[in-house]
């Protein structure tokens, strides 16, 4: 049996064969995606309640686990309604737009050393660019739903996402002039050494600027002004529902995983273990696999997205640009020639 | 090779045919919508020519900034379609005259005699670690230097002009200085008075 299949697989002809593989590989990456954003819907709902002294979720299954599974049921049965005079196509295209740009990304993200689906020298580049797209998904819903609460989130989206743009690509200058390069494997092992070497030490405004800059850009309280359910309802998904509407609710938690990870593979490590460089425990915890380390970093910036929420009150609107123009280009613009320097002389430790 | 050609040509149809709607579409957002798909698809081409830096800013400069930009004007804008449809058909012989003599004028030089496999010839493929954007950085900032600090220059003047010509003070607007706001003492807002307790 495994023999006949071995041979079947050699018959196939070569190209075939890679695209195969590169299929198996895409699903390996999605579906354990698509099944974190899943729990990480219900882990909001549980950490949230925990810090408002509420239980959260509790009746679907055991303490409530298949709670996301009872909602993606629940939204996959649920009649999506075309609002009268929008326009339908547009209207139905928005939801794609917004969540295949936030999958597409991952093509380039390594999971440990050689384990990623596509190394191309422009990774960094790749993601920013993939990443900038996605505002389509909420403009377009905005408009095609013929809504004046539609309109006005996507506005006030459009104009928060491509100011925080700025702020986040000049972070990213930094991090590629810190690194020397823009393949993103690359970026990890140039800050190999210790948990100090890490990009987070010499390029710590940068970290938090482009932290912060993904809550925006994710558009995450206290940034949700397109939501702004107290005042626009609902913002731009108010007339979708069913499987439209979940289908932002996936894109923008894929897009929180996303940015979690991006935080961490350019200023945390990636997969490099924290005790790197420390005599005795770089010893004891050598069996923890890398990935291992790296899904731990994840899960500690997907926690610090749901602890801002519920933390801070939404921004003003003109506060938010006052914060992404006055505040933080300014900043990374500084930032950038302090690296610039450093790198040019050398400065011992990081860039020697 | 022939899968190259057949996704060439699929690309190079896609983008012409985007290309046509953004000039015929009715609708202005539909037209800006098609023009973003023309952009893309200009940029998957680039990069099947390996140039893969200049496709990815491509997608990140016009599709992801100046596109939204547009595309955020045009649905401010309270465009009368019925007027826009009533000057496409006057202004269509110009229209035409312009498409034709461009059309000649492409067919007549852009063609295999001036650019053909004789003129120049064929590149080699770069091996696939080969990184365009070392080769770019190298080029820009040693042998072309100034033209490139020139452009930055004049492209910051431009900024500079388009924020002052937009600037308006209005005299009744009101601003709040976040300094100011943060530097309040609570002892000047707040007053804090000791009483004795009444009896009734």
């Amino acid at each position: 049996m495994e023999q006949s299949l071995l041979e079947l697989w050699k018959a196939i002809p070569a190209s075939l064969q890679w695209l195969i593989w590169t299929l198996v590989k895409i699903v390996l990456i999605i579906a354990p995606l698509l099944l974190s954003v899943a729990y990480y819907t219900f882990a909001e709902r549980k950490i949230i309640g925990f810090i408002q002294v509420r239980l959260g979720p509790t009746r679907v299954g055991p303490r409530g686990w298949l709670q996301p599974i009872a909602d993606a049921v629940k939204l996959l049965f649920k009649e999506i309604i075309i609002p009268s005079g929008s326009n339908k196509v547009l209207f139905l295209i928005a939801p794609a737009l917004a969540i295949a740009p936030a999958l597409a990304a991952w093509a380039v993200i390594p999971f440990d050393v050689g384990l990623v689906l596509a190394d191309i020298n422009a990774g960094l580049l790749y993601v920013l660019a993939l990443t900038s797209i996605g505002v389509y998904g909420v403009i377009i819903a905005g408009w095609a739903s013929n809504s004046k609460y539609a309109f006005l989130g996507a506005m006030r989206l459009a104009a928060q996402i491509v100011s925080y743009e700025l702020a986040m690509g000049f972070a990213l200058v930094g991090v590629l002039i810190a690194a020397q390069s823009m393949n993103l494997q690359q970026i990890v092992l140039a800050q190999q050494g210790s948990i100090l070497h890490w990009f987070w030490l010499p390029l710590l405004p940068l970290f938090m600027i482009y932290f912060i800059s993904g809550v925006a850009e994710t558009n995450r309280a206290p940034f949700d002004v397109a939501e702004g359910e107290s005042e626009i309802v609902a913002g731009f998904h108010v007339e979708y529902s069913g499987m439209a509407f979940a289908i932002f609710f996936l894109a923008e938690y894929a897009n929180m995983i996303l940015i979690s990870t991006l935080t961490v593979l350019l200023f945390l490590g990636g997969w490099l273990s924290p005790f790197q460089g420390i005599p005795v425990l770089e010893d004891w915890f050598a069996f923890v696999p890398g990935t291992i380390w790296l899904l731990l970093k994840i899960a500690f910036f997907a926690f610090v997205f749901l602890w801002l929420r519920a933390t801070f009150p939404r921004y003003r609107y003109d506060q938010i640009m006052r914060l992404g123009w006055k505040v933080f280009i300014p900043i990374t613009i500084v930032w950038l020639l302090v690296v610039g320097l450093a790198v040019v002389y050398q400065l011992p430790w990081w860039f020697d | 090779m022939l899968l190259e050609q057949i996704l060439f040509y699929f690309f190079a149809t896609v983008l012409i045919l985007s290309a046509t709607m953004v000039v015929t579409s009715k609708n202005p957002i539909h037209a800006t919508l098609f023009l973003v798909l023309a952009i893309f698809n200009s940029a998957i081409l680039w990069l099947m020519l390996e140039a893969e830096f200049l496709a990815i800013a491509l997608v990140l400069v016009y599709v992801g900034a100046v596109m939204v930009l547009f595309l955020f004007v045009v649905m401010m804008l309270d465009i009368d379609i019925a007027t826009m449809r009533a000057h496409f058909i006057r202004y269509l012989p110009i229209g035409l005259v312009v498409f034709i003599t461009m059309m000649v004028e492409m067919i007549l030089f852009v063609g295999t005699r001036y650019f053909g496999l004789e003129q120049f010839a064929k590149p080699v493929a770069k091996s696939a670690d080969y990184s365009n954007i070392e080769e770019l950085g190298q080029v820009l900032y040693t042998v072309h230097l100034y033209p490139f600090e020139i452009a930055a220059v004049i492209l910051l003047v431009a900024i500079i002009a388009a924020i002052t010509l937009t600037l308006r003070h209005k005299p009744n607007t009101r601003y709040q200085d976040p300094s100011h706001q943060i530097h309040v003492d609570p002892k000047d807002r707040v007053e804090l008075l000791k009483m004795p307790a009444e009896k009734l």
